[in-house]
């Protein structure tokens, strides 16, 4: 196999920002040692108003599993005293699935043979027609990462289309440079979503052996870039079993945490995807976040910040979303294709495959009714683009 | 816990001490003896006080070894703090300098967006500048980012003894600004110096209290020691407040499966 690149140095063309977030963040995360805490630290923790670091990670530790249900009554309480019973409804949009990176356990990466598509513009109205039907005003758009099929201009276009269509717009992309965020946000773009997939750069750097995205730093200030462009809001995570998850998810809210410690302004929002089964890798797998655990992640990121947004992913099973939009999440998504193209019912079949398996297939009006049901407020928009 | 490295630093000098005392309200001859109880290594000085002309000059009668905090107070507006400042440098009192912009004689409250202009001038021409502000945490952002070498917020209004009733107010401070926080102003017992220091204050600033006491040189040792036990208390992590019963709700976790 030929040499892999150095992933902590920027390539040509990536912007530098001087940052001093990675560092902390790192620091955190080589310093957290999870079996440090005891009963008594996570029943400190959740005796507080406002959590420390080190609450937090009491609160990520084996030993805060033993109090999960005080946690869930407790980031109830947080989740109603900041959201009320307020849940956010949006779904995906993916209009291209070809990629340039190789990262080993995702079904995008350039190597695995699946059917790939770019949407044009036409497709794209399509696709969003057939969205906004449904009564959705919040869209997500997403590519696979490549930067030749799918440049900032087509990003952008797609972005204009989604305007005519919904009130609020996020990205879900590769990680670009502040001026390129900016013209986003000319487009009609609020809201940019990047994971770090893990926060253990040593991990990282073993999966995703080719492309850009092999660039760890690039990649982490990426919430921060565009903060600078002018986006109002961020999300980020981890994506739970590549590595340690306790320690990926404390990194995860530490960075939130400090990215909101250094721009008040920004709305911070987390998911927490588990590891899925993609296709041609059987092998790939959750590995130990079953379900208490991804549970315990979501409460420790709402308590520690009460007022940040949790996606619940399509990839959790119908039964522990609904519950979990009860505890935690406010922000769930509806109606998923991951397939290139397969919103517009009359296109029949998907022009590309999906990057990962979901697990929850209902449509939009299942969500609302399961919401309503919960004794919750599905809502579109909660936002306004300024 | 060692508290021997337990230092205060406000723009990179470092105090043991985490009380800093007033000279204002009192009588000259009493100063030392508090200073001396307060174990005190700073002390504010009015530069409007400073030129003796008939009178006694305070600054004879503040120990050499305690640094000075002179304040602006006096100034209305930015330019007038700006002003104080500078001359104060003139007169040999030093670097530091506390921000008082006053621009209501009832209640003596801060004018925080004045305090953010002349901090931001006086942090460009070198001082060590400490700003005495209302407890607003984008003002303490603001200051932060205009240089400000730490924040001072008033727990109540000056001179009232009332204690801490901007209290949650400083603690959002507290968690969110990475400055030193030193409550200024308001503070009347020990007690309530000690709650601050437990809140995760940095140090403690009080005039009044002392001032106002039946034995001065005494209440300064009394608010020395509540600092210090309060400073303990705020290291040691406090302990959680234990319930007698635990609260009866239904159980909300009972669908998680594998």
């Amino acid at each position: 196999m030929e040499e892999r690149i150095n992933h902590m140095e920027y390539l040509p063309g990536m912007e530098v920002i001087k940052s001093e977030i990675m560092d902390k963040v790192i620091s955190y995360r080589n310093e957290y040692d999870k079996d440090n805490y005891t009963d008594e630290d996570v029943k400190c923790a959740l005796q507080k108003d406002v959590l420390s670091p080190d609450d937090f990670a009491a609160l990520l530790s084996p030993a805060a599993l033993d109090h999960l249900e005080e946690m869930a009554q407790r980031a109830k309480v947080e989740t109603n005293k900041h959201f009320g019973n307020s849940i956010n409804m949006f779904t995906p949009l993916y209009i291209s699935n070809y990629c340039e990176n190789y990262c080993i356990y995702c079904g995008f990466n350039c190597h695995n043979k699946i059917n790939r598509s770019c949407l044009n513009t036409e497709e794209i109205e399509h696709e969003m027609k057939a969205i906004a039907k449904t009564g959705l005003q919040e869209i997500l758009i997403l590519t696979g990462e490549s930067r030749y099929k799918s440049d900032v201009k087509y990003i952008g276009e797609a972005c204009k289309i989604a305007r005519k269509y919904f009130k609020v717009i996020g990205v879900e992309v590769y990680p670009m440079n502040t001026d390129e965020y900016a013209y986003l946000h000319q487009c009609g773009v609020d809201y940019v979503t990047v994971f770090q997939e893990t926060y253990n750069s040593d991990k990282y750097e073993t999966l995703h052996l080719e492309g850009h995205k092999r660039i760890f730093p690039y990649r982490f200030d990426t919430q921060e870039r565009a903060i600078m462009a002018g986006i109002r809001g961020v999300g980020l995570a981890a994506l739970l079993g590549l590595d340690d998850f306790r320690k990926d998810a404390f990194a995860t809210g530490m960075h939130g945490y400090l990215l909101q410690k250094k721009y008040p302004h920004a709305e911070i929002a987390f998911s927490c995807p588990r590891l899925r089964p993609i296709i041609n890798n059987e092998k790939i797998n959750p590995k130990d976040v079953h379900e208490r655990q991804l549970l315990q992640i979501i409460c420790a990121y709402r308590i520690f910040m009460p007022f940040a947004s949790i996606t619940i992913s399509t990839r959790e099973r119908e039964g522990f979303r609904n519950n979990v939009i009860n505890i935690a999440a406010t922000k769930i998504s509806a109606g998923v294709k991951v397939d290139i193209g397969s919103h517009d019912e009359e296109s029949q079949h998907a022009k590309g495959d999906g990057q990962f398996e979901i697990s929850d297939k209902r449509n939009v009006e299942e969500v609302f009714n399961a919401i309503l049901e919960k004794g919750l407020q599905p809502v579109m928009s909660d936002y306004i683009y300024v | 816990m060692n508290n021997q490295k337990d230092l205060l630093t406000i723009g990179g000098h470092e105090f043991t001490s985490r009380f800093i005392l007033g000279s204002g309200k009192y009588s000259l001859d009493l100063i030392n003896a508090a200073v001396k109880n307060a174990g005190a290594q700073m002390i504010t000085l009015a530069l409007r006080r400073a030129n003796g002309g008939k009178v006694a000059n305070i600054l004879d009668y503040i120990p050499k070894n305690v640094t000075l905090l002179p304040n602006t107070s006096g100034a209305r507006n930015a330019e007038e703090a700006v002003r104080i400042a500078r001359i104060s440098r003139e007169l040999g009192c030093g670097d530091f300098v506390k921000i008082e912009i006053i621009r209501d004689t009832k209640y003596l409250l801060p004018d925080n967006a004045e305090t953010i202009k002349a901090t931001e001038i006086l942090a460009k021409e070198g001082f060590i500048v400490m700003p005495y502000m209302y407890p607003d945490l984008n003002t303490a952002r603001d200051l932060k980012n205009a240089g400000a070498a730490c924040i001072m917020p008033l727990g109540s209004p000056i001179g009232t003894n009332k204690g801490l009733c901007t209290k949650e107010f400083i603690q959002i401070i507290i968690n969110e600004v990475d400055l030193p926080v030193i409550v200024d102003a308001g503070i009347g017992r020990p007690s309530q110096a000690c709650e601050a220091m437990e809140m995760g204050a940095a140090a403690v600033m009080a005039n009044t209290a002392i001032a106002t006491a039946g034995d001065i040189p005494a209440m300064a040792e009394a608010f020395r020691k509540a600092i210090e036990s309060g400073r303990t208390a705020y290291l040691s992590g406090l302990g959680r407040i234990l319930n007698e019963g635990s609260s009866a709700s239904s159980p909300i976790t009972g669908f998680l499966q594998d």
